[in-house]
């Protein structure tokens, strides 16, 4: 990493070997990883100046001019000559390949810099996992010694376990030899007793026999007189009929027994029986409504409509007479079910409580909990209102109980209410009084209608008297002229019936105009007919 | 409570008559019969050789007496002082006697086991019945006395005969073998249906057989150890408990026969439900300037005598446990006592390792209620015919009764050491005779105050 190659600088005179000795010093190797130490490159002072020194001299000016020339030219950078083969030297374009090669000379120094920062990175970084290794190595030591310390002690263990095994294989083996001892004992003194009873029995019998035989002291009783039985009855021979009397009895004993006994059983029976109908009853009752559950409901629907089933049938029959098997097993059966389906309810139920204690976080849990405790809020806040309601009307109810504790202030409120009141009642006369003017408007304008009208009416009859004159005299006329002309009199007549008949129907209607005119209200229609009355009148006139 | 004063008596024989209006008693070769309220002897009866035996008829009209070392029955009559009847057994020997249900036989069970003879007093027949078998109880009668169980034994077999008492005949077919070892006790249920057969103590098990002798069932609990030590039948025959020697109880149900539950009898008892009632004893106050000497008899015996109460015993209670040897036959172990209540409600229980205290089982709820923990051993109790009282002596001169509403202990008054060794109700429940060696005494109660 730290090594250099060495430029081998060509074509210079004697001050080549200072460079290559220079330059050879430059060869920098790091062995250990561990160095970051970079030689920088700037030599030192003193060294700069034969450096300098050692390339151009006074004798050499032109030739080092060109060598340095050519160099840039192969670099890249424009030539230091003012003209091609001239001798004048270009300053600017000096200048600037000066510029240039400072530039140049910054860009590597940075990148000499990121280079080696790099490099310690990198050397950092090795010697970091170089640790981790060694320390893993470690570990791995250490457990892989623990494995066999561990596989020992299992070992150990396994082979005590083995001999406890053996030990409790021997402890049974002695017992099951005892045991057959004591059986192998028992049945021999068995043997031996029953030699001995047979022995005894045989001297039993001997003297039995001699019991029997011998006379002198006579084995009787002596009884004063015989007693009656206890029963009063007389004693009976032994027959067959009598053996087969006792057995008798002794079956109708034994039945007489186990009939009361199965009458007992039966009404045990009927009572559990019932005791099982009602827990059931119950158990269903306690169940929770299916809907809640929609998991179960597929499992449980179709089941728990077969109980219902089953429920509405055995409730139907009479329980004590349904003894057969089918039906036990079918009550029971449903019973086990039911209680099945309640326990697992229960043990849900206390699953959810356990976990809302723990505080296991399950979304639908944490909401029910919040919806519980915001219902609770709300509830809460609610009886909070109510409370102060009842708090507020109680006081104004105090209040009003408690009124005379103060005159003034009852006056003064009486007083209150007393104008309250009192404007309320002047608003009212007012508007009273408003209506009335209304009235009293209305009214007269009707009266004035109604004389106008009535002024209309004289004039109309009036007129209708002498227009019913001018038509009398007129209708004279046409009679004379009408025995002249007989066709022309029915145009004629027909005009007068029809002009006797407008006047009649113009009475008519005149009368219906009146009629019309006084059943109307005073609203101010009275002009309408009016002038109605009076276009018609125009028309026929 | 009044007692009265102590009579003579020898033999532990006192008895109350079936009928409750006398009170046998004997006194060596006498027999005494008193009138049960005033104690007044009613009849005085001289027999042959000291008594060792006597038994009421089931009447009330005779009483017989057994003298086992002549072999000599003898039978008086309470109506007519002056009949008699005598029965020798002669050569033939006796060794136990009793009086079968109808009261006008008499099964005398003769030596060694050879027969047993049943005597008539009303007619001239004897019957005999051979083979019987030599065990405790060999011999049973129904409650209603129309069947006998014989338990017999042939060619090393059990075997059970059901007779018929009205005329001693054989019950057909009703002679079946057992599939005991040993046959050590026969019992008929209280309804006459069910005989309990069990086994020699070497065996635990225990068959039932129906009326008819077809086995319902058997049971065993456990092999090798020993076994039933003692069984009671419960009054109304639902149950059947039985005592063995590993100080359990086991109760058997009659519908299936089938064990419903154990009890246990272990030296602590620890649950907090069980009342304990331990005796203590009270010191007497004794107000030494008034003493003078000589000491009149009144103060003397009550110096002498301790008086006792019971007090209530914080649970748990340790009771004195006692190992018997292990080499020796018929260990004190296991549970020797038990008597269920005639209400059917309790159980009374000893268990011999432990044997100062009785054990109360409810038997409703089948657990342990009251434990009663006496300052002497045990030596019998007895339960009141008539309600759920029970009556326990301990061998000195204090009789302890308890109920379910509590338990007390009464001194019997009177001078010298009265040590009652057994006890007997009277069938009303009224009274009660209480036996020591020398001497009885009865005990009247008033229907109000022990309860």
């Amino acid at each position: 990493m730290g090594d250099w190659k060495t430029i081998t600088v060509p074509v210079l005179s004697s001050d080549s070997k200072n460079i290559f000795q220079y330059t050879s010093d430059k060869k920098i190797s790091s062995p250990s990883m561990n160095s970051q130490v970079l030689r920088l490159p700037l030599p030192s002072s003193k060294s700069m100046h034969s450096f300098f020194s050692a390339f151009c001299t006074e004798e050499n000016i032109e030739q080092s001019i060109s060598y340095l020339n050519r160099e840039l030219t192969t670099l890249g950078f424009p030539s230091i000559y003012a003209e091609s083969k001239g001798k004048e030297l270009n300053l600017i374009s000096i200048i600037n390949c000066m510029n240039e090669l400072l530039v140049l000379q910054h860009k590597n120094l940075r990148a000499q810099e990121e280079v080696e920062m790099q490099h310690l990175k990198l050397g950092s970084d090795m010697d970091h996992l170089q640790n981790c290794y060694a320390k893993l190595k470690e570990q791995l030591e250490l457990s892989k010694r623990e494995i066999v310390g561990l596989q020992e002690r299992d070992r150990q263990l396994q082979s005590k376990n083995r001999n406890l095994h053996q030990l409790l294989k021997n402890e049974k083996d002695e017992v099951q030899k005892l045991q057959n001892i004591i059986s192998s004992r028992a049945t021999q003194y068995n043997h031996d007793m029953k030699r001995k009873e047979r022995e005894y029995n045989k001297l039993k019998e001997r003297l039995h026999q001699l019991v029997m035989n011998k006379k002198d002291r006579k084995i009787a009783m002596e009884v004063l007189n015989y007693v009656g039985r206890a029963d009063g009855k007389r004693g009976a021979w032994r027959t067959d009929k009598t053996e087969a009397r006792n057995e008798e009895e002794m079956y109708k004993v034994l039945l007489s027994d186990y009939e009361q006994r199965q009458k007992q059983l039966l009404v045990e029976n009927a009572e559990l029986k019932k005791v099982l109908q009602q827990m059931k009853k119950d158990i269903i009752s306690l169940l929770p409504p299916q809907k809640q559950k929609p998991k179960e409901r597929s499992e449980d629907g179709p089941v728990l409509s077969d109980l219902e089933e089953d429920i509405g049938e055995l409730n139907k029959e009479n329980m004590w007479e349904l003894s057969c098997e089918t039906v036990r097993e079918q009550l029971t059966n449903s019973i086990r079910k039911q209680w099945r389906m309640l326990k697992n309810h229960v043990e849900k139920l206390d699953n959810q409580v356990s976990r809302v204690h723990s505080g296991a976080l399950n979304d639908k849990d944490v909401i029910s909990r919040e919806d519980h405790e915001m219902e609770t809020e709300k509830l809460e806040l609610e009886i909070q209102q109510c409370k102060e309601m009842i708090k507020t009307q109680q006081q104004l109810l105090q209040q009003q109980l408690m009124s005379p504790c103060d005159d003034d202030t009852t006056l003064l409120l009486q007083d209150c209410y007393l104008l309250e009141e009192r404007e309320r009642l002047q608003e009212e006369w007012r508007l009273f009084q408003e209506q009335k003017k209304n009235f009293e408007k209305e009214r007269r304008s009707f009266t004035e209608a109604a004389i106008r009208l009535g002024l209309e009416r004289k004039a109309f009859e009036e007129d209708r008297g002498t227009w019913l004159k001018q038509q009398f005299l007129s209708s004279e006329q046409d009679n004379r002229l009408v025995k002249s002309t007989s066709q022309q009199r029915k145009p004629h007549c027909v005009l007068s019936s029809s002009v006797s008949a407008e006047p009649c129907q113009t009475s008519h209607y005149t009368t219906r105009n009146s009629s019309s005119v006084a059943s109307k209200k005073p609203a101010g229609d009275d002009s309408k007919p009016n002038r109605w009355v009076e276009s018609d009148k125009e028309e026929t006139e | 409570m009044n007692f009265s004063e102590p009579f003579k008596l020898s033999g532990l024989l006192g008895r109350f008559s079936p009928d409750g209006k006398c009170l046998a008693s004997c006194v060596q070769y006498r027999l005494v019969v008193r009138d049960v309220n005033t104690l007044q002897i009613l009849q005085l009866y001289t027999c042959l050789d000291q008594i060792q035996y006597i038994e009421w008829s089931s009447d009330s009209l005779f009483i017989l007496c057994a003298m086992y070392k002549r072999g000599i029955v003898q039978v008086w009559s309470l109506e007519q002082p002056d009949w008699h009847c005598k029965i020798d057994e002669g050569s033939a020997g006796l060794v136990a006697s009793c009086w079968s249900p109808d009261g006008r036989h008499i099964l005398n069970t003769t030596e060694f086991h050879l027969r047993i003879t049943v005597w008539s007093l009303c007619t001239k027949s004897v019957s005999y019945i051979k083979y019987p078998k030599a065990c405790q109880q060999g011999v049973a009668f129904t409650k209603d006395g129309r069947y006998m169980a014989v338990a017999e034994r042939r060619d090393c077999k059990d075997f059970v005969s059901i007779f018929v008492c009205s005329d001693w005949q054989l019950l057909r077919g009703q002679h079946f073998d057992t599939e005991t070892q040993d046959l050590f006790g026969i019992e008929w249920a209280p309804n006459g249906c069910v005989l309990a057969v069990w086994d020699t103590c070497l065996e635990y098990k225990i068959l039932l057989y129906s009326l008819d002798g077809r086995l319902l069932s058997t049971y065993r609990a456990y092999e090798w150890s020993l076994g039933i030590k003692s069984i009671a039948w419960s009054p109304s025959s639902q149950f059947l408990a039985i005592g063995s020697y590993d100080e359990k109880v086991r109760i058997l149900n009659h519908v299936t026969w089938k064990k419903i539950t154990e009890f246990e009898h272990p030296a602590t008892i620890a649950n907090t439900k069980t009342i304990v009632y331990k005796e203590v004893e009270k010191s007497p106050s004794v107000e030494t300037e008034r003493l003078s000497f000589p000491p009149p008899r009144a103060l003397a015996s009550s110096l002498f005598s301790t008086q006792s109460k019971y007090d209530v015993s914080q649970v748990p209670v340790s009771l004195q446990y006692i190992k018997p040897a292990a080499d020796r036959a018929n260990p004190k172990m296991g549970i020797g006592m038990l008597a269920f209540s005639p209400d059917n409600c309790f159980l009374a229980t000893k268990n011999d390792n432990i044997p100062n205290a009785v054990w109360i089982w409810d038997i409703q709820k089948l657990k342990l209620f009251v434990v009663l923990e006496q300052l002497c051993a045990i030596q019998s109790f007895q339960w009141d015919p008539r309600q759920p009282r029970l009556a326990v002596c301990t061998g000195n001169s204090k009789v302890y009764f308890w109920s379910p509403a509590g338990c007390v202990s009464v001194q019997v008054p009177g001078e010298g050491d009265f040590q009652i060794v057994s006890l007997s109700w009277h069938a009303s429940g009224d009274s009660m005779v209480l036996l020591s060696k020398e001497n009885f005494c009865v005990c009247y109660l008033e229907r109000e105050e022990v309860k």
